[in-house]
């Protein structure tokens, strides 16, 4: 069986795009030729900066001849139904088939397809996925009309088995297949040809070039954890970095240098980003200091030197990174040290948060109005809540900052220290941001969980307050992430916190600072809540809770103290998923069905307390005392949040009812009797929905 | 590479290296546009000759502005007047990357000693109405010059697309010469009779210019000019083609888009003023490109872009 080689030699292919490209050559080309009727056994797609490779192994020389017969009109049938089945079979009338039916004669088509040979149909595949690649962006270059991400040099397509290798023939735009290749731009110019993949792989690895992204980012891991290690150093992780690296060179070769003196007591978050953002280094950091001491560059080449050339180039323009970046921390220290974070935070007032929702400094003023109002429920002090929270966001307007966004919080939090301020206020300028996304950890200090909560209940009440929420994909403000990380901000910490109050605190504040922006706020809390809720049914999809289950509990009203709606969903949760709980919904639902049906019928309620008087069958008594038991039961594990004990109360009601559908008919002759056995059938549901909405479970 | 004798000893060497290397690939040698620009790509054997379907290759130095980087001479590599080299080649070659090295190696970078990366980087030029994909070139992590693939300019396609190239001079001349402030490095021979260092021909200027942009420039004088650029570029752009002195077509693309290199660089001296809000900037730099469009609708109309000679120039 054959195997296939594709190689797309093109100049340099942004290394963010690199994974994704190699993975859609190898999904285009394979799906067409399995929709072709070329299965195969293997299939792996690599990218290196210049070149995108597929290798396909074991599938067939050609396509299986196919033969189809399909049934048309009758012979006798009008011109229009017999050109419609002429026009979808593609034949004429003359070569269809003529066969006697029950009915009489009746027209067959046969269509006969010959079997393709794998070249033809892979020639087609290629010149298919090239011609509509989905690149995140693509480009044309000289005179040409093709499109590909950077300008497309040489394409190289073998089909090869034990009887030798031959070239797929395809030509685009001036581009002719080949079975030729280049190696590394510098170590290894000029062409060669392979045969198979492993004589191009072999040949690649002889010309500098290490074909797979993952052996070249285990390479790199390998050796600067060796080169630090041999220096008592460690380097410091960052996967994301690792891989953009090894979508940078096709020969790694890591490098290890010192970072000047000068710069060594920057803080370490500073040299990381300066380095990580400017020249794609890796911080190499001494474990007994903690501090970040040197530098781990990767180079695409050897060098005669050893690359002593590259390293002192590299330390120069990372010296003049620093130097900008030691500016600006002196610039800003002396700032602080001189008039504290209120003058650092000063020109906020002039930078536009949301041009209907006011300055940052108006944003900030409300977020630490509601920091103060939400400290005593989350166990902070509310004067040292609100402190932090009037400061937290003064770095936006530092020096540092402005430069790396990405260390918002991180510079507030060295800023507030050397102002002097309290940790715990130090601490929320880095922490009310978290959590930044569904891995990253949650605060847990009560000053920072004040001042988190204030922040991201003050961005969604804002939103909601001009009508900007999310919709579909649009989520511009990023509050599907604010609400995320209110819910698990209350619930990894178990916050008692009612939120309707700070909801609308907070869109009473944004309600005031839109002015004539704002939308009307009837709505705002429930809408909002609901919006809440929405989110916690996909968080806690995750632990395998059921969405409805969520929707049963939230539909009771009211439930803004997420700690007690989630005990609540996970005891009903247990509680649908057991035989009792089964059985007992079906019950509900069998009452409800009945009650619904009889009081549309009658066009009256049936909402009145049966009385145990009218009961004549056993099994109808039997279910007014289980009700007159459960209730107070219920109602005290409700009191308890015992919610497990609210189930288990209502299991006791699950014989009494099957055995009550079992004896009785609700229909009675008697009006006064029927209409008690309704208003008990509307107890059974008012009863049951004190614990939860069963009408909102499905399945 | 036979151009390439060692390393260079000043400034105006590397210039020199580059542009005998580049007149050596074809490349008509142009001068500097006589006008105050940001960047090499605003004078007109790019911008302009970007567009249309005549071939072009050119190479040129230019003295570009950007006010708001002043710092008094003070900071080792920024300033507000700096100079770019810029190539441009329609359509660029096959072998662009091939020549761009062999640039490098003609000013003294050991190709076998140094590591050189393309590195993504999209190119925009929101007042131009201009954009292109390529890279930024790094020489041991230091971004020596950007190479773009033109594919939109004043809002046209790119038929053929060009390849342009520019290298930002100052930074590539200290890092090719050794040099930690711009204000140290050798201009002419270091052993000439006068040796003259960089901070010896542009310290003063620096200085005038830093504090005359950022704080004396008078914002009133410029908004008024900004607007006159603006209506005589529409003025010029509104004559018909038909000169009715000499009878001939003649479309008056270049003049018009001096006034909008006058507007742009206005633009960049009122934000150096701080009197442009982040509101307004969006504002300006949208007026900025209607001119370039305008200016890029008329060019593509004459002759020097091809129109009239079958070639896809009004695309």
């Amino acid at each position: 069986m054959p195997d296939l080689l594709i190689e797309l030699f093109s100049e340099e292919i942004p290394a963010r795009m690199q994974a994704k490209a190699a993975e859609d050559l190898r999904r285009l080309v394979t799906d067409a030729m399995v929709e072709a009727g070329l299965t195969y056994a293997a299939a792996a797609a690599f990218a290196t900066p210049r070149r995108l490779t597929l290798a396909v192994h074991d599938f067939p020389k050609a396509t299986k001849a196919t033969k189809e017969e399909r049934k048309g009109p009758r012979a006798d049938a009008p011109e229009k139904a017999l050109e419609g089945f002429l026009r979808s079979t593609g034949l004429t009338r003359d070569q269809l088939e003529v066969r006697a039916d029950k009915k009489g004669d009746v027209l067959f088509a046969v269509i006969e397809k010959p079997g393709r040979e794998a070249a033809e149909v892979i020639a087609e595949a290629l010149e298919s996925a090239i011609r509509n690649f989905p690149w995140p962006k693509s480009m044309r270059w000289g005179a040409g009309a093709l499109r590909w991400v950077r300008p497309l040099h040489s394409i190289l397509a073998i089909i090869h088995d034990e009887s030798g290798a031959s070239v797929v023939p395809v030509e685009i735009e001036g581009v002719k297949t080949g079975d030729r290749t280049q190696g590394h731009r510098f170590m290894a110019p000029g062409s060669f040809a392979v045969t198979s993949f492993e004589d191009y792989q072999a040949k690649l690895a002889a010309a500098k070039v290490v074909l797979d992204p993952a052996e070249r980012a285990e390479k790199i891991q390998h050796d600067a954890a060796q080169m630090a290690f041999a220096q008592g150093l460690e380097i410091v992780e960052d996967k994301g970095l690792l891989a953009e690296v090894a979508g940078l060179v096709e020969w790694p070769v890591v490098l290890m240098g010192p970072i000047g003196e000068t710069f060594l007591d920057l803080p370490p978050e500073v040299l990381q980003t300066s380095m990580k953002e400017h020249q794609k280094f890796f911080s190499v950091r001494n474990p007994a200091t903690g501090r970040i001491e040197k530098f781990v560059t990767v180079a695409n080449r050897e060098t005669a030197d050893d690359g002593a050339t590259i390293l002192a180039g590299n330390g120069r323009v990372l010296a003049a990174r620093l130097s900008d970046a030691l500016f600006f921390w002196e610039n800003d220290l002396r700032k602080v040290k001189a008039g504290g974070l209120e003058a650092m935070a000063a020109p906020l007032a002039n930078v536009t948060f949301h041009n209907k929702l006011g300055s940052q400094a108006e944003r900030i003023a409300r977020i630490a109005r509601l920091a103060r109002e939400i400290a005593p429920a989350v166990g902070a002090d509310p004067a040292l809540a609100e402190q932090a929270a009037t400061v937290a966001k003064a770095d936006l307007a530092s020096e540092m900052v402005y430069e790396f966004p990405e260390l918002q919080g991180v510079m507030g939090t060295y800023y507030a220290r050397a102002a002097g301020l309290p940790e715990p206020v130090a601490a929320a300028c880095g922490a009310h941001y978290a959590p930044l996304g569904p891995s990253d950890a949650v605060p847990t200090e009560p000053v920072s969980v004040a001042v988190a909560l204030a922040d991201k209940i003050d961005m969604l009440t804002g939103f909601w307050a001009i009508d900007e929420k999310p919709t579909g994909s649009k989520d511009p403000f990023a509050l599907r992430r604010a609400a995320l990380g209110v819910i698990r901000i209350v619930l990894e910490n178990g916050l008692r916190l009612a939120l309707t109050r700070p909801i609308a605190e907070g869109a009473k504040a944004n309600h005031v600072d839109a002015a004539d922006h704002a939308g009307p706020m009837e709505l705002l809390v429930p809408d909002l809540l609901g919006f809440l809720a929405d989110r916690l049914k996909v968080h806690l999809r995750a632990e395998g809770v059921r969405h409805d289950v969520i929707e049963a509990c939230f539909r009771l009203g009211g439930q803004d103290d997420l700690v007690m709606l989630v005990a609540r969903v996970k005891a009903l949760q247990a509680f649908v998923d057991s035989e009792d709980g089964a059985n007992l919904l079906a019950g509900y639902r069998r009452a409800v069905n009945i009650l619904e049906a009889e009081e549309k019928k009658d066009g009256i309620e049936y909402s009145l307390d049966p009385d145990v008087q009218f009961a004549e069958a056993d099994a109808e008594k039997a279910l007014f005392a289980a009700l007159d038991g459960a209730d107070p039961a219920i109602g005290k594990a409700l009191g308890a949040e015992d919610f497990s004990a609210a189930m288990t109360a209502l299991a006791g009601l699950r014989a009494p009812i099957d055995a009550f559908f079992e004896d009785v008919v609700v229909n009675s002759d008697n009006a006064i009797i029927r209409r008690n056995r309704l208003c008990l059938l509307n107890r059974i549901r008012t009863v049951m929905l004190r614990v939860a909405a069963f009408g909102a479970l499905e399945g | 590479m036979s151009e390439a004798p060692g390393k260079p000893r000043s400034f105006q060497e590397i210039i020199l290296r580059l542009q005998t290397y580049w007149a050596s690939r074809g490349c008509a040698v142009l001068q500097p546009y006589d006008m105050e620009v940001g960047a090499g790509t605003f004078h007109p054997a790019t911008t302009l000759r970007s567009l249309g379907g005549k071939a072009w290759a050119a190479a040129y130095v230019q003295p570009s502005r950007r006010p708001t980087d002043g710092r008094y001479g003070d900071n080792p590599n920024r300033l507000q007047h700096y100079y770019q080299f810029q190539v441009l080649i329609k359509p660029s070659p096959p072998d662009l990357q091939d020549l761009y090295l062999g640039s490098l190696e003609a000013i003294g970078i050991d190709m076998a000693l140094h590591d050189i990366r393309f590195v993504e980087d999209d190119w925009e030029s929101p007042t131009l109405g201009a954009w292109g994909l390529g890279w930024e070139v790094w020489c041991d992590g230091m971004e020596v010059s950007q190479f773009t693939y033109f594919q939109q300019v004043g809002g046209h396609d790119c038929r053929p697309v060009s390849g342009e190239l520019t290298y930002g001079l100052e930074r590539l001349a200290m890092y090719v010469l050794g040099i930690d402030h711009v204000m140290d490095m050798p201009f002419n021979d270091p052993q000439a009779p006068i040796p003259l260092s960089y901070g010896d021909i542009f310290r003063q200027t620096e200085r005038e210019y830093s504090r005359f942009n950022f704080d004396v420039a008078d914002t009133a004088v410029l908004l008024r000019h900004f607007e006159e650029a603006e209506a005589e570029c529409a003025a010029i752009l509104a004559h018909p083609a038909t000169d009715p002195k000499t009878g001939r077509e003649i479309t008056m693309a270049h003049p018009a888009y001096d006034q909008c290199i006058k507007a742009s660089h206005i633009f960049n001296l009122l934000d150096a003023r701080g009197v442009i809000s982040p509101t307004e900037r969006q504002a300006y730099i949208g007026r900025v490109r209607a001119l370039a469009k305008a200016c890029a609708d008329a060019f593509v109309t004459t002759e020097a872009a091809g129109a009239g000679d079958g070639a896809n120039a009004a695309a």
